[in-house]
């Protein structure tokens, strides 16, 4: 009987086109309906004929570390190393069964990106890749890895690959500092000069200001704002209380370590850090009382601002990566999948006043997409940038006002319950590597659906230049 | 806690959040606050219960008006006083009201968003604490002077304790806008917020929402004094103790105030005046120096003549022809030289997609270059930012034939201001342009009914008169002929607005209004130069009268190819009456290459990088060549001035009596606006007002009798001189 309704489901969502699937989510929803009153553990599945089916096989990730500690003396790309081999030592991938890997990273180590086969070879090579695979490297802001991620879900889809690396990383106990234009631009002179005296004149027309060197931004470059400071005004402008964002915070943390505790974070592998320790564990987890969190100062909008230091994700040191495959492939391969991967969306809006409003955007799209409401998703995972951000969306997609004024909605978009939300922990208390987190935020909606016996998974980010991410992730029958 | 105070019919309601008294300013029958009496009374009524109030401990003030805290105060309340005692009466009042807000024992917080100017200003200033939010919006300033005024409720006393003496006279005596972070940086406001974007409710209620919030907190933070309201004392300070460094200030302010406005703009030496009796001899001689002038000033020719401009200015930043039935969404412009790329430089930085065709490489390139460094000259100054900057020029096309313009709504020509070549760009473009589209032409002396001859469709073609350099000078004049369509008209005046124009429509003619008034004007001027006069002296001489630019370098500026083929066109059209000076001496100096300023020699050389400019060596042959007589009977100083403004403000009254203009006040406008007639006299009609038609009729007859009919009185100003009540400005 089940069998039949679910054929009927899947018969009603085949149609021709994209659009006309569209059109009929409301009718396929009915369906839905129906079907979840018959039974109630396994919903439709968001399996689609002529669309491959992708899976993710294994994720994993370095212990995420606060900058500037154990991590300090490494390169962007030892992390990276280190969790591709974490990846082929959970997986016992052949080394040449990947057909291609795709990396994530934000702030770019000159030294080795300046030349892009070389620094991938650094990373996969290193890791004990075959030499044949090709790579690339894809910068997309904090939303990296889920683009390498993505990235590699179309090329799974469109038939040219069946077996794919993403990952991402990002090294904040290091960044690259420019000399200034000036200066390079003598130092460039000055490599192409000819004679001795082309050179000193070079030299000569060397100033004190030209030393002076260049930090990499952090401001948001159309607006010249920093993002805490864009946060601070988000929160402000959903009229987001410092205690809300103290307490979401403190809930992270608390989350987290219980997870922690618990073991749940099974993603993080142990590495050995050259010259150090062993390293298997988060180290920016901290449970503060609220009366701690109450006294620090606001970090941005001095004085009078509500994002300090404690409610907002700190910077990070760390890697992560995924196996992904087409469904074939890896049961060919005898891997048994974590999970599926099904829509996903990128929106983009006004990075001045709208910076960090990703999720709110993401969120009724993809569902829309997915032919889903938000009461079939069991699991939610938000990127959690700032608490006041985080906070800020649940108002945004709780506001009727909001809905109708700038989503075009008829009434809100409705909130994520808190039952079903970071329920292990996020950004704020795991930290954040920009181009790493995406890799978890998936991985860690597979493995809270595989624990906690949902179906369907959401996750959705926010990043910087006012984009934002959000996909679907279905439970991979057990 | 929380007691709403409704206060039937008052412009403020006041509500007690917790401890913190929270007085809103909302004048119900205007879109910005302005400070009346009635708006004074009210307030004191208001402050007297929160004094009362013993549940209140501190105060907000704050407007629940987007965009404006208080835009200054109400100007017919001090047009409508009769004396200037009943002035100072007036400035004595705010002073005393400000008084007792600056002695409150309750501290009170302005919190400020938007505009923030003169008596809302000095309100703000009266109060313990300022907090302003960082909107473009916001700004703060002392505007009176523009007006012939000073700040009169206690601004010339509290400004300069507040901001030190160079800046307080910075602001007062340039009357500029502040914006919020400067005014943070100098002192004038204790602490900024920021312009929030859409939350729960739109940016602009939310943002007013988020500063009264902010405020409270700030309020509640002095009263518990951990938020300090005095300031630290700066070098600044300690350098402004000694009596000569003051002293200093006081004659170097002085001898460039009397450099800049030639002793003919009163206001200005009398802040000065105000700020030093405040400073040196005490609060009550300062407080009772500034109402008394404030008082004297208001009755001043200059104060009317500037307010009669202000409200002129206001009158013409309206369009009085309805809305237009179809909005420009792309303007293209013909010929990117000065003008051209002049036009596109203020069209595309609000956001109308913007053409530029001309027809050859190098032209294109200039214009287009002329239009990045406008817009790059706004970056370097932070007006804007290099991503702004760079959207906006995203929105300029660039090109060299006619493709796409079936999708332009209004094409601006700006092509060599010949009739063939008008003719022909006009022929080009109806072939390929849509229906509605409507052809403008930026042409300073044609008659518009000239261009539209050559027209399939003459409801839509007009004109439309920019002044170089386009995105400096305010006047846009709008000629319409007989046959051009409201429709049209209503477009052009909206395109004009959104430019940020000041706008005339005048009707049609050779010349029609503007260029019409100074061909006399530059006619008397060359005859003057024949005279023997040098270029210096006659620039010392009409500077002096109160223009702002002298009438040789006006000459250089406007060019003098464009002043020759002007004078010819309109001598051709008006006959001796346009005469005087040769046009041969423009035409000589024109083959000599002397073509003003944009060839580098004109009546003076220029230099690129030198400021101070010499007389051109070589016009003085030129000169020679032609040298007339003066005669001594007419030849005094004062009598070239006349002579020069005479024949401006003749052919002016005869535009108004022959209905090229529709009324004085878009007279005044244009000539103040568009040829820098002195502002301190309002205009060629308030100048006729103020002078007497009779007194200046007697000078004209004098000259006529020397020159003949160049100086001949039209009837209009004739029937004015005969009868002393007819005035233009009621």
């Amino acid at each position: 009987m089940s069998s039949m309704l679910l054929s009927t489901m899947r018969g009603c969502s085949v149609s021709p086109s994209w659009a006309v699937r569209l059109g009929n989510s409301s009718l396929s929803e009915s369906y839905c309906l129906t079907l979840l009153s018959v039974q109630t553990k396994s919903k439709k599945t968001l399996a689609r004929p002529g669309v491959k089916n992708v899976v993710l096989v294994e994720g994993v990730r370095t212990p995420f570390l606060l900058s500037g500690t154990t991590y300090a003396d490494l390169m962007p790309h030892d992390l990276a190393r280190a969790a591709l081999q974490g990846l082929l030592q959970r997986t016992g991938l052949p080394k040449d069964a990947v057909d291609y890997i795709i990396y994530g990273t934000v702030i770019q180590e000159v030294k080795t990106t300046s030349i892009l086969r070389h620094n991938i070879n650094q990373r996969t090579l290193g890791a004990g890749f075959s030499d044949k695979i090709p790579a690339h490297t894809v910068t997309m802001a904090c939303i990296s890895s889920n683009q390498a991620m993505t990235s590699g879900v179309g090329l799974i889809a469109a038939g040219q690959c069946d077996s794919i690396v993403a990952g991402g990383v990002e090294f904040m106990s290091d960044v690259p500092i420019r000399h200034s234009r000036k200066m390079r631009k003598t130092m460039l002179s000055l490599s192409r000069a000819k004679t001795l005296g082309q050179r000193l004149g070079l030299i000569g027309s060397i100033r004190m200001a030209h030393l002076s060197p260049e930090l990499p931004a952090v401001a948001e470059f159309s607006t010249a704002e920093t993002m805490g400071h864009s946060a601070d005004r988000l929160a402000a402008a959903f009229g987001v209380s410092r205690v809300e964002q103290d307490e979401f915070a403190v809930r992270s943390h608390t989350l987290a370590k219980k997870a922690q505790d618990a073991g749940l974070l099974q993603d993080v592998i142990s590495f050995k850090v050259p010259g150090r320790d062993i390293v298997s564990k988060d180290n920016g987890i901290r449970v503060s009382s609220m009366e701690q969190m109450g006294k620090l100062k606001a970090a941005f909008i001095k004085p009078h601002g509500t994002v300090t230091a404690a409610n907002s994700s700190f910077l990070t040191d760390g890697a992560s990566a995924v196996l992904i495959m087409s469904e074939e492939k890896a049961l060919a391969m005898g891997y048994k999948p974590k999970a599926y991967l099904r829509d996903f969306v990128y929106v983009s809006q006004d990075p001045k006043d709208q910076l960090l409003l990703g999720p709110t955007y993401g969120t009724p799209k993809v569902l829309e997409r997915a032919g889903l409401t938000m009461s079939d998703i069991d699991v939610f995972e938000f990127h959690e940038a700032f608490a006041g951000q985080i906070m800020a969306n649940l108002k945004a997609m709780d506001s009727d006002w909001f809905g109708q004024t700038y989503l075009g909605k008829k009434s809100k978009v409705g909130t994520p319950p808190m039952e079903k939300f970071n329920l292990w922990g996020g950004s704020l208390s795991l930290g954040h590597p920009f181009g790493a987190t995406g890799c978890r935020l998936v991985t860690t909606v597979a493995h809270r659906l595989q624990k906690e016996g949902g179906q369907y998974g959401l996750l959705a980010a926010c990043a910087a230049g006012g984009q934002g991410h959000a996909m679907v992730i279905e439970a991979y029958p057990q | 806690m929380s007691v709403l105070v409704s206060l039937n019919g008052r412009r403020r309601i006041y509500e007690v959040k917790g401890d913190v008294a929270v007085v809103r300013i909302n004048d119900p029958n205007s879109k910005v606050n302005t400070l009346s009496i009635q708006m004074q009374k009210e307030m004191a009524e208001v402050m007297d219960e929160v004094w009362a109030n013993d549940a209140v401990k501190s105060a907000v003030l704050i407007s629940s008006k987007p965009g404006c805290f208080i835009a200054g105060a109400d100007i017919n309340m001090i047009q409508s006083c009769n004396s200037a005692d009943e002035v100072t009466t007036l400035s004595q009042e705010g002073q005393k009201m400000f008084e007792r807000i600056e002695k409150s024992p309750k501290p009170i917080v302005a919190a400020i968003n938007g505009s923030c100017l003169g008596g809302g200003l000095e309100f703000a200033i009266a109060c313990q604490y300022r907090i302003a939010t960082k909107s473009k919006k916001t700004v703060l300033g002392t505007p009176e002077v523009m007006l012939g005024l000073l700040p009169g409720a206690g601004g010339t006393q509290r400004l300069p304790k507040m901001v030190g003496l160079p800046s307080a006279f910075d602001m007062m005596l340039t009357g500029r806008n502040i914006r919020a972070d400067k005014a943070k940086k100098m002192g004038l406001v204790n602490q900024l917020v920021d312009p929030l974007g859409p939350g729960l409710k739109s940016p602009e209620e939310r943002t007013i929402d988020y500063l009264e919030e902010v405020a409270i907190e700030y309020a509640r933070g002095i009263v518990n004094k951990k938020i300090p309201i005095r300031k630290e004392k700066e070098i600044q300070d300690y350098v402004m103790s000694f009596e000569f460094v003051r002293n200093q200030i006081y004659k170097t302010v002085h001898s460039k105030v009397m450099k800049q406005s030639k002793g003919l703009y009163p206001a200005p030496l009398k802040i000065i005046e105000c700020v030093k009796t405040g400073v040196e001899q005490g609060p009550v001689a300062g407080y009772l120096s500034e109402s008394q002038n404030f008082g004297q000033l208001a009755r001043t020719s200059e104060s009317g003549a500037l307010i009669g401009l202000y409200h002129g200015q206001v009158a013409c930043k309206k369009n009085h022809y309805g809305v237009p039935q179809r909005e420009v969404k792309t303007l293209a412009i013909l010929g990117a030289g000065l003008m051209g790329a002049g036009v596109a430089q203020v069209t595309v930085d609000k956001g109308v997609h913007t053409v530029l065709k001309d027809t050859t490489v190098s032209g294109l390139a200039r214009g287009e270059q002329q239009v990045y460094k406008g817009l790059n000259d706004k970056t370097k100054k932070r007006n804007i930012t290099s991503f702004q900057r760079d959207s906006i020029l995203s929105g300029l096309t660039g090109q060299l034939d006619y493709s796409g313009f079936e999708k332009v709504d209004m094409v601006i020509e700006a092509v060599f201001e010949d009739i063939h070549i008008k003719h022909a760009v006009l022929k080009e473009v109806e072939a390929v342009v849509s229906p509605h589209c409507i052809f403008a032409s930026n042409t300073s002396a044609l008659p518009i009914k000239d261009i539209a001859a050559a027209s399939k469709r003459p409801d839509k073609v007009i004109g439309m008169h920019y002044f170089s350099p386009v995105d400096k000078m305010q006047l846009l004049e709008i000629i319409t002929t007989d046959q051009t369509s409201k429709d049209t008209t209503a477009s052009a005046v909206a395109v004009g607005l959104k430019q940020g124009k000041v706008i005339i429509v005048v009707g049609d003619g050779p010349g029609f209004y503007t260029t019409r008034c100074l061909a006399p004007m530059l006619a008397e001027a060359v005859r003057v130069l024949q005279e023997g006069v040098d270029p210096k002296k006659l620039d010392a001489l009409t500077t002096s009268f109160g223009f702002p630019v002298g009438a040789a370098t006006l000459a250089d500026e406007v060019g003098i190819d464009v002043a020759a083929h002007v004078a010819e066109d309109l001598g051709k059209a008006f006959g001796s009456r346009f005469g005087g000076g040769n046009v041969e001496v423009l035409k000589t100096m024109v083959d000599l290459g002397f073509k003003g300023r944009k060839s580098g020699k004109g009546c003076y050389i220029y230099q690129p990088g030198l400021k101070t400019k010499e007389v051109n060596p070589d016009i003085g042959d030129v000169l020679e060549q032609f040298r007339m007589t003066p005669n001594p009977a007419v030849s005094s100083d004062s009598d070239v001035q006349y002579r020069l403004v005479s024949r401006f403000v003749n052919e002016a009254v005869l535009c108004l009596q022959e209905g090229i203009l529709k009324n004085p006040l878009e007279g005044d406008i244009g000539a103040v606006f568009g040829l820098g007639f002195p502002p301190c006299l309002g205009g060629p009609f308030r100048f006729v007002d103020s002078f007497g038609a009779d007194k200046l009729v007697e000078k004209m007859r004098r000259f006529e009798a020397v020159y003949g009919n160049q100086f001949t009185p039209c009837q209009l100003l004739l029937d004015h001189a005969k009868d002393s009540s007819k005035k233009f400005h009621k």
